[in-house]
């Protein structure tokens, strides 16, 4: 379990993180969400012990971590965001090393490397030299020595990067996975696999949580008008124009001309949906309906909204 | 002790996996080889004064070339918050570097033993135990400026900026007794007992004084707690 409270953290003049507060419990996978130096992965360094908070107290597992960071580090499992690596020697070699320094011992090191090897697919790469590895294996290298300890709590910056499709899908199975039995806490600026993975989302912005809470929570919480596209053939501009008349509470955002017929943007409040009366309409005035879609606000939308639609 | 050990082999690997370690042996044999050969055949003398003069001026080179990049690599290449968030003490991961840049070290110095299988072929009543000591301060001179070139790399992330520190730590040390007339007398004694060269000499000529053993250790120590101290202020930036 982490419970963080007021953390800061300064570097010189630049304030990273200004006073957030969290906990997390054991068996949740959390995403940190924020935009490129929104400060989570200073959350994260400080979490992990490779950085101290300027203020602010952090415990994990009851433990202290300014008190108790030898402790801590034991518990942790940590990949760092740009995932480095010692290039000059052997996936096996680094993860021998690994292994020795979190103290597993000889007869159990075959395991956990058997274990490992299957969860992250090294499988045929454990005598490369690492630096000679593609990114995508690389990341999966660094997956390995965070979790080959099996860590209580494991701490993933930007897991997924440099990976293809394939096995963006195989570390989000593996994540959820982990999951159920240990303490995940991972950040992404990829809002769909922050989405597909976690729990629980963390929405950092200039150094201050913004918004936490599950992703549907977030969404719900957030959401606004609802977009409707129609494509209609058989009528004309006007005719189209004057719908924002005949119905209330719709408010008409675009119209579009295709070789036959309109596309139409509009917009309603949940409260008030107008699609039957669109409907009958439609038929009523006799003309043909190809398409009625309504769009959601998703966690983009809203994460655009939130951290003030900045970029 | 565990860390060190594992750290300390982790080092030793990654100088002979590649082709540094081998670079640095060839060319600190040729140095002294050629320095030491130069001279032997001519004054016909039983000893190795040669070698013994010419491995310190070798040093001023060849350590800080050996230990540049051994920490500020580390932060360079992003592997140093690896290690700092593996359950590892500074001290443990300074002192694990430190015996591996000394073996390699130890590796060089062995490598001058084919002159020293020389003397005895041709020399007639040698001084063995002036050769041990001559080994002994050659292996302690090395051992100060190797914490040095340490405690410089643990100063940059930058290996060019880390040798230069390095050469700088080294030739203070080196130069201060070749400097001495130009210092008043109240502060002369206290530079000449801060000198490498000084404590050489004297273990160089088959003294062994432990006011000269004394020196070289507390200055191996003063820098290895400098360097870990290096690394524990990191945290804080």
């Amino acid at each position: 379990m982490i419970e963080v409270k007021k953390l800061y953290k300064n570097y010189g003049n630049v304030r990273a993180v200004q006073g957030i507060d969290f906990s997390i419990n054991d068996g949740e996978i959390v995403g940190f969400l924020g935009s490129n130096g929104a400060g989570k992965s200073t959350t994260l360094k400080i979490l992990s012990g490779y950085l101290s908070p300027s203020s602010g107290q952090i415990s994990i597992n009851n433990l202290d971590i300014m008190k108790d960071s030898h402790e801590i580090k034991k518990i942790i499992g940590y990949l760092p965001e740009s995932n480095p690596l010692y290039n000059d020697m052997m996936v096996y070699d680094l993860l021998e090393f690994t292994a020795k320094i979190r103290k597993i011992p000889n007869n159990e090191f075959k395991d956990a490397l058997d274990k490992v090897v299957i969860q992250c697919g090294l499988n045929g790469i454990l005598h490369k030299n690492v630096g000679a590895c593609s990114k995508g294996y690389k990341q999966r290298v660094g997956l390995a020595c965070a979790m080959i300890h099996n860590p209580k709590i494991l701490i993933l910056d930007e897991p997924v990067t440099g990976l293809d499709p394939n096995q963006i899908v195989e570390i989000r199975e593996l994540i959820k996975n982990l999951g159920k039995e240990k303490l995940v806490i991972m950040s992404s600026h990829i809002l769909q696999e922050i989405e597909a993975t976690v729990d629980r989302i963390i929405i950092i912005d200039q150094g201050k949580i913004i918004a936490d809470g599950s992703t549907k929570k977030i969404i719900n919480s957030n959401k606004g008008n609802i977009q409707l596209q129609l494509e209609i053939i058989g009528a004309k501009k006007e005719e189209l124009k004057n719908l924002e008349n005949e119905i209330s509470n719709i408010k008409i955002s675009k119209i579009l001309k295709l070789k036959s017929g309109y596309i139409i943007n509009l917009e309603y409040a949940q409260k008030n949906d107008p699609r039957e009366q669109l409907f009958k309409l439609i038929v009523k005035s006799k003309w043909t309906l190809l398409e009625m879609t309504p769009k959601s606000e998703n966690l983009e939308d809203i994460f655009r909204k939130l951290t003030g639609n900045k970029s | 002790m565990h860390n060190i050990k594992y750290i300390y082999s982790k080092e030793l690997r990654s100088y002979f996996n590649g082709p540094m370690a081998y670079i640095f042996l060839v060319i600190f044999s040729l140095i002294t080889g050629y320095f030491f050969s130069n001279t032997f055949f001519i004054f016909g003398q039983s000893d190795m004064r040669a070698l013994f003069q010419i491995v310190p001026l070798v040093y001023l080179f060849f350590i800080p070339a050996i230990t540049m990049g051994i920490i500020s690599k580390e932060k360079n290449t992003g592997t140093m918050e690896v290690m700092c968030t593996l359950p590892i003490k500074n001290y443990e991961f300074v002192i694990g570097k430190y015996l591996a840049i000394l073996t390699l070290l130890k590796v060089a110095l062995l490598l001058t033993g084919v002159m020293f299988i020389n003397l005895v072929f041709v020399g007639t009543s040698i001084d063995y135990g002036a050769v041990f000591t001559g080994y002994l301060g050659l292996f302690l001179a090395g051992a100060v400026y190797a914490s040095m070139g340490l405690f410089a790399s643990s100063l940059t992330d930058n290996q060019v900026v880390g040798f230069i520190i390095a050469i700088f730590f080294v030739l203070i040390f080196f130069l201060i007794d070749k400097l001495l007339i130009f210092m008043p007398n109240t502060i002369a004694g206290t530079l000449q007992y801060l000198s490498i060269d000084y404590h050489l000499s004297n273990i160089s000529r088959g003294v062994l004084d432990t006011r000269n053993l004394i020196y070289f250790f507390s200055m191996i120590t003063l820098f290895i707690v400098l360097t870990v101290e290096s690394l524990n202020s990191r945290k804080w930036n």
